[in-house]
């Protein structure tokens, strides 16, 4: 294992990153959606402050829960930093180039919320069987479409280990105004939404429980455990933004060994995809309505008819690069 | 100590045999004994073999004409291996089981001789012998399911599991014999040799029958419907068996005959078989996550999880018949490695249920719950064995799923057209599989062990005896190390690869260390760096949450939100059911579940309604389309055949001597 000091460093320096700024971005998005309802908004940092404020409660445990539920926010925020420190970033070559691939990182998301699928169902309460229950199912039901937008992103390159995929992109910029790949990005938002709980999936700002999918397996947490959960989406949707940025378009990205010029191109190119796709969440929300619950299903479904033509295109239009 | 809890669904009513006692305790003593025996020659055996395999040996039984030859080579080893570690287990477990679930004497002395008979057709070198053993071990199979005969259901599983495993030993029988008269030869190592030279057609046939009875043996739909009838109702001890090392004699089969003996076929065999897999894995999942019943759960996660290998196998089978073997070599591989995951966690999920059943008395779902609390060995070493099946990092069917996923990726789609169909067709039908499949497996272990409890069975359940909870956690950590360090497995999995393909280059096949890689091809993964950069991040997390709660106040345990009232019932909560009820309405239109809904009214007003009952029955949609036909259409035809019966002994004797010219005739 050559794991030497500037692996490392980066590493815990993009988890750290990552982590420091979801809050924001999940504010901002929250503050646009405000000011285009009209409203004058809580501002970019409301996201940081209620986490603050979660940290300096106590916990709650529900009587008759177990361990599931003492350890599952940390098992979910862990798997979110894990996650954020292997996304290519700003950098398109970490320890993602060896010892995970989009697979593995795919994989590590879902054992986050599988925990929290869990955890819901420790509370013994109805509201997180419920919870647990849609979230379960909206997994289930979005895993074929993931698995296939990957092969659909992995086929040029051969490969899906994610430094591949963006170099790919990188050394053929024309690939990504591909028709495989395009309808892949599709795809993968509709995926993204689901994942992060947003609009038409899950509404987050919603306060009545029998609406909640994400929010009704964490009503029993509070204190740190929750501002762990809270930061935790955060970071993920931080992830998922940044995995729908760098798969697609990644230009902009520098390299491992790159000097300091390009890491700074390579922050502002990130941040900026980034801020766009949250600007465009917050605006599409204020604009879609939540989806019946069983109307769901027909839009992952159609999420993974489009995955498959993007594998379609991908077969059709990659032939000549083989 | 006879319990017995009325539950409206399964009952477990243990005979307290009083002046038998000594002689039960002790058959379960020498059961457990011959068993432990067995499993560890079983496991040097296979040790020895991965040395320096077994020639071809006579077996001397003592009976006139019947010759039994035995020889190991690293295929049988792996079955060996894989087959004896399960019966180890099973064996210790089976100490505690018995002494609390004692239906008759004979039971525990069963264990032993029917892994034996596994052992016996791994280790057959003919074709006389193998089928010899085969039949012998489903013969004591059947005895094993029948240990509760006295209930009505045991026996309708034991008539199905009867019938079904006889019509596949009889395609097994016609296949392999017609084979050895083809050929020439008896041993399988000649058949190797001589089997390539045979004409397609005959190949073909052969390959058909043999896939056949392989194929229902292992779990493989559309012949997969006796395992969710047929597991559920034998004791757990015997499931595990059955579930973990039975179904993999089907694999056994399949390696050995159509793809090491018939060797390279033409494409449409690995297409069948991928088809068949891919049909299993789907149903299995499907069947599973609308299960209530936990052992049905797992026998129908058994046929997801065959369907899988199968699927490896048959990608194998055509990246051979293309002339891509690295990428053969990474399906294979996969193919092994999932062998091994599956009957450590399947084992390891049988006896948790067998231990929930003995303390709770009852496998339904919607019954138990809350477990977690009292029985932290079995839930531990459940929550293993479901992290395993549910193909999660830091499960064990993580790494054999992945190796999958990469051979469908590097496919070299300009070999064939049919390929770009093929491809994206199973890895959707893959990536299905593992959605449903994790539904399944949150439901068994969230609703087991987690919820709260909804039966006075599962409020009152203890913990089980330390044989029980021994042999759990030891499974536990092999699961835990195999998925960790799946690199143990390397040395053996090369081994079988160079049994199946002898052509390919032994530098091609995959790389199985602490990083897994393919020599040629690109795809890199690390399993315990993985593993420990959840732990470690994980860790972080309870340093963040340190740093954050810097008064560190202690937590409260409080009663839940139950929106103002007093207090939750356990039928205020999601049951299993109503768990995968989402999911069931999205299939509804292939699993056809039987719903009825009662709604009665008050005599005095049909505005206002007194009770309504709801029931729904969930069958097994293949047995419903395909089974119930055909059995239909043969009693039509025995119902014609009976014409003949008239009871006159005249006619009766006129049969039997034109039966006899006929013989005569063509005997000539």
């Amino acid at each position: 294992m050559d794991f030497s000091q500037m692996t490392y460093l980066y590493l815990i320096l993009q988890a750290v990153l990552l982590a420091l700024v979801s809050p924001f971005l999940l504010g901002m998005i929250g503050q646009i959606r405000s000011r285009l309802e009209g409203r004058k908004g809580p501002g970019i940092g409301q996201v940081r402050r209620d986490i603050r404020k979660y940290f300096r409660k106590n916990s709650i445990a529900p009587i008759g829960s177990t361990a599931v539920f003492s350890l599952t926010p940390y098992v979910y925020f862990g798997t979110a930093v894990l996650a954020a420190a292997i996304t290519p970033i700003f950098v398109s070559s970490l320890i993602s180039d060896t010892y995970a691939d989009l697979f593995a990182l795919v994989g590590i998301l879902f054992l986050g919320t599988v925990s929290l699928i869990l955890a819901g169902l420790d509370t013994g309460t109805a509201f997180g069987g419920m919870g647990a229950s849609r979230e379960m199912t909206i997994l289930a039901l979005v895993e074929p479409t993931i698995l296939m937008s990957i092969y659909a992103v992995s086929i040029p390159s051969h490969s899906s280990n994610l430094t591949a995929i963006v170099r790919g992109l990188l050394v053929h910029p024309l690939q990504a105004f591909l028709p495989g790949n395009v309808l892949a990005l599709a795809a993968l938002a509709i995926v993204v939404l689901a994942e992060t709980s947003r609009l038409p999936i899950d509404n987050p700002s919603t306060h009545l429980e029998l609406t909640m999918i994400h929010e009704a397996m964490i009503l029993e947490y509070a204190g740190p455990k929750l501002a762990l959960l809270e930061w935790a989406s955060a970071i993920r949707l931080g992830v998922f933004l940044s995995l729908l940025a760098n798969l697609f378009l990644p230009f902009g990205i520098a390299n491992l060994g790159g000097s300091f010029p390009d890491i700074l191109i390579g922050l502002a190119a990130i941040s900026l995809k980034v801020i766009f796709l949250g600007a465009a969440i917050g605006a599409a929300e204020v604009f879609i309505a939540k989806l019946r619950l069983f109307r769901v299903p027909e839009l992952l479904a159609g999420s993974f008819v489009i995955s498959v033509l993007a594998v379609a295109g991908s077969f059709l239009f990659s032939a000549g690069l083989r | 100590m006879s319990i017995n809890y009325d539950v409206a669904d399964k009952v477990v009513t243990p005979l307290h045999l009083d002046h038998e006692t000594e002689k039960a305790v002790w058959s379960i003593r020498l059961g457990s004994l011959l068993t432990e025996l067995i499993a560890l020659s079983g496991i040097s055996l296979s040790l020895l073999a991965m040395d320096k395999p077994l020639g071809l040996r006579a077996l001397y039984t003592g009976l006139p004409f019947i010759k039994l030859t035995i020889g190991i080579d690293f295929l049988s080893a792996l079955f060996l291996l894989i087959t004896s570690a399960v019966a180890l287990f099973v064996g210790i477990f089976s100490v505690g089981y018995f002494k609390a679930h004692m239906t008759s004497s004979l039971i525990p002395l069963l264990i032993p001789v029917f892994t034996l008979s596994m052992l016996g057709v791994i280790v057959a070198g003919d074709v006389f012998s193998f089928l010899w053993m085969w039949e012998l071990m489903a013969l004591i199979s059947i005895g094993g399911i029948l240990a509760e005969h006295r209930r009505s259901e045991v026996r309708e599983a034991g008539v199905f599991y009867i019938v079904m495993t006889h019509l596949g030993f009889l395609a097994i029988l016609i296949a392999l014999v017609f084979l050895a008269d083809r050929a020439g030869v008896d041993s399988f190592r000649g058949l190797a040799a001589a089997a390539p030279k045979l004409p397609r057609s005959e190949k073909n046939f052969i390959f058909l029958l043999s896939l056949i009875g392989f194929a229902s043996k292992a779990g493989l739909a559309p012949l997969h419907a006796w395992l969710p009838k047929a597991h559920p109702v034998a004791p757990s001890p015997i499931s595990a068996l059955l579930s973990a090392a039975m179904v993999n004699l089907g694999i056994y089969g399949i390696l050995r005959i159509d793809v090491e003996i018939l060797g390279h076929g033409p494409m449409w065999w690995g297409v069948l078989l991928l088809s068949l897999g891919a049909v299993s894995a789907l149903t299995g999942a499907l069947q599973a996550s609308v299960s209530s019943d936990l052992k049905r759960l797992l026998a129908y996660s058994t046929t997801e999880n065959m369907g899988i290998i199968a699927m490896a196998l048959g990608l194998g089978m055509i990246m051979i018949s293309l002339g891509a073997p690295e990428v053969a070599l990474i399906a294979f591989s996969a193919a092994i490695i999932h062998l091994f995951n599956h009957s450590t966690f399947k084992s390891l999920g049988f006896l948790a249920a067998g231990s929930v059943q003995s303390a709770a008395g009852t496998t339904n779902l919607d019954l138990l719950g809350g477990l977690a609390k009292k029985m932290k060995t079995t839930a531990l070493g459940f929550g293993v064995a479901s992290l395993g099946a549910s193909g999660l990092p830091l499960g064990s069917g993580f790494i054999s799923e992945w190796l999958l996923l990469q051979a469908l990726i590097h496919v070299p789609l300009k070999r064939s057209e049919a390929m770009t169909i093929i491809v994206p067709l199973t890895m959707a039908a893959l990536a299905l599989t593992a959605g449903i499949g994790v539904l399944a497996m949150v439901k068994a272990f969230g609703f087991s062990f987690l919820t709260r409890a909804k039966s006075a069975g599962a409020s009152e359940a203890v913990e089980s005896p330390g044989s029980m909870r021994g042999a759990m956690a030891a499974l536990s950590v092999i699961g835990i190390i195999l998925a960790v360090a799946p690199g143990i497995l390397s040395s053996v999995v090369d081994k079988v690869l160079h049994v199946i393909d002898l052509s390919a280059n032994p530098g091609l096949s995959p790389k199985l260390n602490a990083m897994i890689s393919f020599p040629g091809l690109r795809g890199t993964i690390s399993p315990w760096i993985i593993a420990s950069g959840v732990i470690v991040a994980s860790l972080a997390a309870f340093v963040v949450k340190l740093i954050g709660n810097k008064k560190l106040v202690a937590q409260a345990t409080l009663p839940p939100w139950v929106c103002g009232i007093d207090a939750l019932t356990p039928n205020m909560n999601y049951s299993a059911t109503s768990f995968a009820e989402p999911i069931q309405r999205v299939f509804d239109d292939v699993l056809k579940p039987d719903k009825r809904l009662q709604v009665s009214h008050y005599s005095e007003s049909k505005y206002l309604i007194e009770k309504m009952e709801y029931n729904s029955k969930q069958q097994d949609s293949i047995e419903k389309v395909l089974y119930v036909p055909i059995l239909r259409a043969v009693k039509w035809v025995a119902a014609l055949a009976r014409r003949a019966h008239s009871g006159n002994i005249h006619l009766y004797l006129a049969y039997g001597i034109v039966g006899l010219v006929i013989f005569w005739i063509l005997a000539r």
